[in-house]
């Protein structure tokens, strides 16, 4: 079996799984956010008034709850959302809920890893759909909707078809000014935004084994724009250490066996990988930086859990130090942990200097809900991971996805920018 | 159950035009479905009807987890969306939420199948009769688990301990 199937085999109480398998898999963790959760509270309601018993979750100590679509709260809805969660939480007695204004809080994704709170060979479901961010821990992460969450609460299992897994073995290092990022745009360029759909997109090779934790994060992030059900890489002593700095213990690892199975093996080669974008309107429509099209952009955005983790900032300030930005830039760290260390290590300055606005954690204008959305014919390159039709805002503005380095290098010219090209 | 076609002939209609982001923090399910679709055809609210299908074509309803598009289209009226492939989370919420019913369909049907067309589906012959133009088609049928929930009417009815 592969990691994957692993990973099912032992939630469902089975020796063995294969693809295509219909399963009842025993939840080890599940999130919920303040769009996701007053859903879950609907349903309870619902599900009260047909006389089932709703008093108590399955075990509120594996549940833990973010604040981060409307927050800080953008109007007097989302404010009563977030009275709701808190009640919510109250009531059943769940005490990992990271309150904005109350230290750490920050984008559900982020604290997913910030905060440890999810372990390798977990099998970890959220009410959001890049919830498979995660699986760069070594877990089975997988994004659902309301129902399904308010039926883990109250279960705490819940009905998965085993993914077939497709494999991406990429050999060698990236390059100087290639992020992460570049890699998993090039892929769902190839691939197409359904060439994952229904599978698991799993990450390996020397060029995996080399990368950070975080860019494995943002790999995994974004395989849901690939339709995927969720993205993994085997953990390693990395994600050990990385865990365990945050307070992490009891690391068990996880890998799949010599003679896993995979549906399918895609090699890339890292020292060929490129900047490069995905243009309006889809994450898939790619274009090498060099080649893209010579237009003038409104604003930067650096946020949301796929391009403000620490290491994303750093590689924004390595292009904004001593540098003016000549375009909005705003810069969200996705994590209070985050924001904190990029003051204690100077970053804050370097964007202030640079001239960006600094803004709260909070997903924002990624998903086009407030803090910077954008105006019709107004043009965004942006860290984030969708650009369809009104994604950051008028449904005639439009979002180039690029790396936190092409972002910034962007931010300094006004135009798309590799940042090997700049001066 | 039969029905009037409202076809858009694309691929990945995605999460944020049926239901923009803007609109997440609205658990009003009645509000939501004045907003359903604005993101790609702002007259769907005046148009659509009671019963009323969706025609699409491939990785319908990609991009977010969000169950406010099943709902915003169900509360519109849509009973079933046709479509040549379906993102999964939209699929799943469909059919667990007991939303709408995701009705996977070939080309050939694709094609055949007009806006404005009456078709009667029924999921348990798997067949789609176009009633205006006198044509049958088979639609694939559904795995085992997605017909017993969907003949549950929803997860929570199906697995009820």
């Amino acid at each position: 079996m592969n990691i994957v199937e692993k990973i099912l085999a032992r939630a469902a109480g089975r020796d063995k799984v294969s693809p295509d398998d219909v399963i009842f898999a025993n939840i080890d963790k599940v999130m919920i956010h303040d769009v996701s959760g007053p859903g879950v509270i609907k349903v309870f309601d619902k599900l009260k008034k047909q006389g089932i018993n709703v008093d108590k979750l399955w075990d509120s100590s594996k549940v833990w709850v973010a604040e981060d679509h409307f927050v800080p709260s953008a109007d007097k809805i989302s404010a009563e959302n977030i009275v709701k969660l808190q009640n919510f939480t109250k009531n059943y007695g769940i005490e990992k809920h990271f309150k904005y204004g109350m230290g750490q809080y920050g984008i559900c994704h982020t604290l997913s890893h910030e905060e440890a709170l999810v372990l390798p060979g977990e099998v970890y479901v959220g009410g959001d759909s890049h919830t498979n961010t995660t699986g760069a821990l070594g877990a089975f992460a997988c994004g659902l909707g309301h129902t399904d969450i308010a039926y883990v609460l109250l279960k705490g299992n819940i009905w998965f078809k085993v993914p077939e897994t497709l494999y991406f073995k990429i050999n060698g290092n990236l390059p100087d000014h290639v992020m992460a990022k570049d890699l998993i745009l090039k892929i769902i360029g190839d691939i197409g935004t359904d060439g994952g759909s229904y599978r698991t997109m799993q990450f390996g090779g020397s060029g995996i084994d080399e990368m950070s934790v975080e860019s494995r994060l943002t790999l995994c992030n974004m395989t849901t724009e690939a339709g995927a059900k969720n993205g993994i890489v085997e953990p390693d002593q990395k994600v050990v250490d990385y865990l365990t700095n945050r307070g992490a213990t009891n690391i068990a690892l996880v890998s799949g066996d010599a003679d896993a199975e995979y549906a399918k093996i895609y090699e890339y080669e890292g020292s060929e990988v490129e900047p490069i974008i995905a243009k309006p309107f889809s994450p898939g429509n790619t274009i090498v930086v060099r080649e893209a099209p010579n237009v003038d952009l409104d604003k930067s955005y650096i946020g949301s859990c796929t391009g403000a983790k620490y290491e994303d900032l750093e590689a924004v300030a390595k292009i904004l130090k001593g540098r003016k930005v000549k375009i909005r830039t705003e810069i969200l760290p996705a994590a209070i942990s985050i924001y904190k260390r990029a003051m204690e290590n100077g970053l804050l300055k370097i964007f202030l200097d640079a001239g960006a606005t600094i803004g709260p954690p909070t997903c924002g204008a990624c998903c086009g809900a407030h803090m910077g959305v954008l105006a019709k014919d107004e043009i965004c390159i942006s860290t984030t991971n969708r650009n369809f039709p009104g994604r950051m805002g008028h449904v005639e503005s439009q979002t180039y996805l690029s790396s936190p380095l092409v972002a910034a290098a962007s931010a300094v010219t006004g135009k798309i920018t590799d940042p090997r090209d700049l001066n | 159950m039969k029905g009037n076609v409202i076809k858009y002939e694309r691929d990945n209609i995605d999460t944020d035009v049926i239901i923009p982001g803007q609109y997440l923090k609205i658990h009003d399910y009645a509000e939501l479905a004045t907003h359903a679709m604005e993101g790609l055809d702002p007259n769907f609210h005046s148009k659509v009807k009671e019963g009323d299908f969706i025609l699409s074509g491939r990785n319908f309803g990609c991009g977010s987890s969000r169950e406010h598009a099943p709902i915003a289209l169900s509360h519109s009226g849509i009973k079933a969306v046709l479509a040549l492939s379906f993102a999964r989370i939209f699929y799943r919420n469909a059919v667990d939420g007991a939303f709408l019913l995701p009705i996977e369909i070939d080309e050939d049907t694709y094609q055949s199948i007009s806006e404005n067309d009456e078709i009667d589906i029924d999921i348990s012959s798997n067949e789609i009769k176009n009633i205006t133009k006198n044509q049958t088609y088979k639609m694939k049928p559904f795995s085992e688990i997605i017909g017993k929930i969907i003949d549950a009417g929803g997860l929570f009815k199906y697995k009820a301990d």
